[in-house]
């Protein structure tokens, strides 16, 4: 299909609008509901638009939102390219997580330059033999992905109480269950004296890399056709088995990335409550970008500026930072409903 | 001694726990049957134990709060309904969406209740026991386990014994078959979720309700994605469900038990049976090739041309 330029504007300017609309109908439920809770709604706009864009840290707060969602988003998208689901990169994330601790913990009188790359390599490890789990059962056609990730999710953060509550228990803060401080050479660069951290850079390189070999690569070749038709593909010739197993160990592995971004950078030690959910909402912004790497972008920004609202509910008005999730789900829901039958990715 | 009360404590959990568990997967049978899958399950969980545990501090009746948490979980559910049967959408997503929905929704619902007492289900005692005997320990429970058993048969009578259940079946394996036989597939299914969003609801309730008798935020705690995986397990059939249920619900019971017992295992390796027992189950189905599933599942019905 070829466009041109003025056709490709046009589309974009439609797309937008309807984004728009979507949008601005979802902030008025949640508004409802708010008005119902007994809260001002017009405040907490007002107050998250002056949070974000007012100021430097409310902007790199975001920025740093945005990272574990697109890293999340890539370990969904890639799959969904075969066809296949990966509800599971929330587990894959702490996994991620737990792998890089126990490099950072072990391996703690190493300098920066060598520490950091091993504990990218744990992170990596940690995400994709968890997600690994999971494409053998696939591969092997014993377990459906789709629950085995969901189930997965459930196992890992359990691992990581284990340990923080167990052999990696801060002798320190003994009554806060948590890992020892990791040493400074384990602590992953930030930026701009913010919490913007090099998370950014594996984000934007993971992006690239999965447009670069889907678009452009005999991989990708293989990939689409795997998940246009698994059936003539496999007569073909290509190794479906084989690609399971390894879009998945990636896809997890790259999930892992902003596990152990998490725990290297913004938190500097093993915690229980490493991610509210970035593995489940990381889905929902690859499917509603339709696993392309600019929507990833896009919607990454939209999500983490919905959870900015969280921040000022919470801040503001004394409510939960759950109660986000609404507008978030409402949104959802607005996008899911516009949908006309036969479009967009299933 | 020591024996005897550990072995009525495991029972009991296991009837305690398992009963919410039954009712929610008894749920996802029907919409599953139909063809949907709901992996909002545990947000309409969560929205039934919210709002039933309001309803019960606001009106002091526990029965009241499990009517309003049965209709809650309809009202949500019909929103996952309408935009997976009428707007086509993607059941994995749309699921999703409703359990973000259910996490946020409860939290709002709950907030003003956090800290609340309430006076929770009461427990209909069999007249012949003593009140301190053992045999009133396993036998006295609140009014929605005694049903449990009975809401199961008659879910399985309703969709293995009347024509409803025929055509709500035939709209799982082929919707296209079931227009054509003179089923309203649509409407079928909508019936269904609507059914599953109060199964869903009174599950939730019974944690608040009868369990914890208090609201905390995502109390849930993944329950609804075991009653998922417990549909698999039950091969789509209520029967099977009270079994596996039960075998669930005791998996959690001896955790209870174990760790009130002072055993010397991590509180945190226990609470992985759950998870990893699903996971073994399904691999064994799997290891059979003993797949049941509706053939349309997960598939939306676009109408015949």
């Amino acid at each position: 299909m070829r466009h041109d330029g003025a056709t490709l504007i046009a589309c974009a300017s439609v797309r937008a609008r309807a984004f728009v609309l979507v949008t601005a109908a979802a902030l008025a439920v949640f508004a409802l509901l708010l008005i119902a809770a007994g809260k001002n709604p017009v405040r907490a706009y007002a107050d998250t638009l002056v949070y974000v864009f007012g100021n430097t840290y409310g902007f790199t707060e975001l920025v740093v939102r945005m990272i574990p969602l697109m890293l999340t988003a890539v370990a969904a998208a890639l799959p969904a390219r075969i066809g296949l689901i990966n509800v599971g990169a929330e587990g894959q994330l702490y996994m991620g997580a737990c792998l890089a601790t126990a490099g950072a913990l072990a391996f703690s009188d190493q300098p920066a330059f060598i520490l950091l790359p091993l504990l990218t390599v744990c992170g990596f490890v940690g995400g994709g033999a968890w997600a690994l789990i999971a494409a053998a059962l696939r591969a092997l056609r014993l377990v459906n992905e789709t629950i085995s990730t969901l189930l997965l999710n459930y196992i890992a953060p359990l691992i990581v109480s284990y340990f923080i509550f167990g052999p990696w228990r801060s002798p320190e803060t003994a009554s806060y269950p948590q890992s020892p401080l990791f040493a400074d050479a384990a602590r992953l660069p930030t930026f701009f004296h913010s919490r913007v951290h090099f998370g950014l850079v594996y984000a934007l390189a993971a992006l690239v890399l999965y447009w670069f070999v889907l678009a452009r690569t005999w991989i990708g070749l293989d990939m689409r056709a795997i998940g246009g038709n698994p059936e003539a593909a496999r007569r073909l010739g290509i190794p479906i088995g084989r690609f399971i197993l390894v879009v998945m160990f990636v896809a997890g592995g790259v999930a892992g990335l902003a596990g152990m971004a998490e725990v290297t950078a913004i938190q500097g030690r093993l915690v229980s409550e490493i991610s509210p959910g970035y593995g489940f909402i990381g889905f929902l912004v690859s499917w509603l970008a339709g696993t392309s790497a600019g929507g990833i972008v896009i919607m990454s920004f939209l999500f983490a500026l919905i959870s900015s609202v969280g921040d000022v509910l919470q801040i503001t008005q004394g409510l939960p930072y759950a109660v986000v999730n609404i507008l978030m789900a409402v949104i959802l829901f607005v996008v899911l409903g516009r949908r006309t039958v036969g479009s967009g990715p299933r | 001694m020591m024996n005897t009360a550990l072995i009525v404590g495991l029972i009991s959990g296991a009837i305690l726990s398992g009963t919410s568990l039954l009712y929610a997967t008894l749920g996802e049978i029907f919409g599953e049957r139909s063809g949907i899958v709901n992996l909002g399950l545990e947000g309409i969980m969560l929205i039934g134990a919210a709002s039933g545990f309001a309803a019960t501090a606001l009106t002091g009746s526990p029965y009241l709060g499990i009517i309003a948490a049965a209709f809650a979980g309809t009202a949500a559910n019909l929103i996952f309904a309408y935009v997976v049967i009428s707007r086509n959408a993607n059941q994995l997503a749309a699921g999703l969406s409703l359990m973000f929905f259910g996490i946020g929704l409860s939290t709002l619902i709950g907030q003003p209740f956090v800290g609340s007492l309430i006076t929770g289900l009461p427990r209909l005692a069999l007249p012949d026991f003593e009140a301190a005997s053992i045999g009133a320990r396993i036998l006295s429970y609140d009014l929605l386990v005694y049903l449990a058993v009975p809401v199961a048969i008659a879910a399985w009578w309703l969709l293995f014994r009347t024509r409803w259940g025929l055509q709500l079946r035939t709209v799982g394996e082929s919707p296209a078959a079931a227009f054509a036989a003179g089923a309203q597939p649509w409407r079928l299914q909508y019936q269904a979720l609507a059914i599953a969003g109060a199964l869903g609801g009174i599950a939730g309730a019974h944690m608040s309700i009868a369990l914890t008798l208090t609201w905390a935020d995502g109390m849930t705690a993944g329950r609804g994605f075991i009653a998922i995986a417990l549909v698999i397990f039950a091969k789509w059939n209520p029967l099977w469900a009270i079994a596996g249920a039960l075998l669930f619900g005791a998996a959690e019971g001896l955790q209870l038990q174990l760790q009130a017992a002072g055993a010397d295992v991590s509180p945190f390796i226990m609470n992985m049976t759950p998870y990893l027992l699903t996971l073994a189950v399904l691999i064994l189905w799997g290891w059979r090739r003993q797949f049941a599933a509706p053939a349309a599942l997960g598939r939306n019905f676009a109408g015949v041309e």
